[in-house]
């Protein structure tokens, strides 16, 4: 990462400055389709040789069974919230990011931070209290932000699975069914996305081209970012296995 | 240092009373609110109990993360903010809007110190609790650290824990050398809090029934102004009475 910094109030018990890796995240809303382009992203760079290991929103082991509990009593409030999220990240960057990235690896990172950002604002209005406490977080070499329209989006998302409680934001009753209600709260976290794209420099990928010309974009955005400077490759060993 | 947040320095706007109680492990803080607890009790108003690292939400991980030593300084701190969050929000704003008294055993000053020992930032964490409610008295009972070495080796608990001793932090490999170090370095910081802040001193090395007179002359002083809210049930059955109409329902 050559410069890597923290976001804000970062870790003081870790320097980052050793960090030879590169984090990429990819962002987005909901139903975007980040997960699928994550896995060709995977085996494309494991091909040429990198090192990857990917990292995906509550999937620490510290906090995934937290949150599902706390999800299941539909009982949170704002500041709860966010913060169990905030300790699945602590958790991630602590065990998986920052271990990887010292040896080199890139991180592909299913979310960052600036889901967080997107939810808390949507539920509070308030910008500054959730930037404060992802303060510790690495700010990423490459956010490529996977951008689409909600009418788009919905029928994808009625396509491909039913609608869930959490992504229809239902928690902030905010329309009458699990139809209205997914429609407004994720107008409201796309609107925020977009509002965030210039503050931290999101590379914007349009997410309703053919999953193809999508996954060509990702990788040339990251083919560059990967030629400016040499990480250590791995010999491929699993040449037996593909045949 | 940062910034004082709005929430957390500006006087709450509840008719209850929030008071809390610091101090290291040892300090015998517990026991004094307890015994204040009683006695709020005895005359006759109504009491909210609530304790640190106690959520039905974050109990479980919090002890899961101990037991595995897995975690670092900053879960460690997001963890306990969580709980606190959702303490906040279940179990103290509630009973402050109702108009009642709430005692907290340890606040965010104990992250303060704490967590700042363990290696967090110090604005940081300031940040994070930014959302918390000014509590209306915070006493902070104030011991030399061997005394509450000899009160916790001489007590029921007879070993100290992990975490409580900071082995995580391997500050020495004798446990009580450990604690020693660790809750030393908890008390410095407890030093600037207390100027921060402007927590109550207490003198902790007085004996139990001292240091609850004095605790209790400074809480009587402070509900001088509290005006403790009468159950509804005695209230209706006066409005009914003004009309003279048998309560029906």
């Amino acid at each position: 990462m050559g410069d890597a910094h923290y976001f804000g109030d970062g870790l003081t018990y870790l320097n980052p400055s050793d960090l030879k890796g590169k984090l990429i995240a990819i962002e987005g809303t909901d139903g975007v389709g980040r997960s699928t382009h994550i896995e060709l992203l995977q085996e494309w760079l494991e091909v040429q040789g990198y090192g990857v290991i990917t990292t995906g929103w509550t999937r620490s082991n510290l906090m995934s069974k937290t949150i599902e509990m706390a999800k299941e009593g539909n009982i949170l409030d704002r500041w709860s919230f966010s913060l169990l999220y905030a300790t699945d990240f602590a958790d991630r960057l602590e065990h998986q990011i920052i271990p990887a990235l010292r040896s080199g690896f890139v991180v592909l990172a299913d979310r960052y931070i600036y889901t967080a950002f997107a939810r808390d604002f949507v539920r509070s209005g308030d910008r500054k209290w959730i930037r404060d406490v992802f303060g510790f977080a690495l700010v990423p070499d490459l956010v490529c932000y996977l951008r689409i329209d909600v009418e788009t989006l919905v029928l994808r998302v009625i396509e491909t699975k039913a609608m869930n409680f959490w992504e229809s934001g239902m928690d902030l009753r905010l329309g009458g069914d699990l139809y209205d209600s997914f429609k407004k709260y994720q107008s409201l976290l796309i609107e925020e996305f977009d509002k965030m794209t210039d503050e931290f420099k999101f590379e914007v990928i349009d997410a309703r081209k053919s999953l193809e010309e999508i996954q060509d974009e990702l990788r040339s955005k990251i083919q560059g970012l990967l030629t400016t400077e040499e990480l250590p490759k791995i010999p491929i060993q699993v040449a037996s296995e593909t045949t | 240092m940062s910034e004082p947040a709005p929430h957390s320095t500006a006087p709450h706007p509840y008719p209850g009373k929030l008071i809390i109680v610091e101090g290291i492990d040892g300090s015998g803080k517990s026991t004094q609110l307890l015994l204040l607890h009683k006695w709020l009790e005895s005359r006759g108003h109504k009491v909210f109990f609530t304790e640190w690292n106690s959520s039905e939400l974050v109990k479980d991980t919090t002890k899961r993360g101990k037991k595995n030593k897995s975690l670092t300084p900053t879960t460690f701190s997001l963890l306990h903010a969580t709980d606190f969050a959702s303490r906040l929000y279940h179990e103290i704003t509630p009973p402050l809007k109702a108009g009642m008294l709430v005692l907290a055993d340890r606040y965010m000053y104990t992250a303060f110190a704490r967590d700042v020992v363990r290696g967090v930032s110090p604005e940081w964490v300031r940040k994070l609790y930014s959302f918390a409610i000014k509590p209306d008295m915070a006493f902070y009972f104030r011991v030399p650290i061997e005394v509450a070495i000899s009160r916790l080796l001489g007590g029921t608990r007879g070993q100290f824990k992990y975490y409580e001793a900071g082995m995580d932090m391997n500050l020495n490999q004798d446990v009580t050398e450990s604690f020693r170090i660790f809750q030393s370095r908890i008390l410095s910081q407890y030093d600037k809090i207390v100027d921060e802040y402007q927590l109550i001193t207490m003198d902790a090395t007085k004996d139990i029934a001292q240091q609850q007179d004095a605790m209790r002359r400074l809480v009587d002083e402070a509900l001088k102004d509290y005006k403790p809210r009468r159950g509804t049930h005695g209230r209706r059955s006066l409005f009914w009475r003004r009309f003279d109409l048998p309560k029906s329902e």
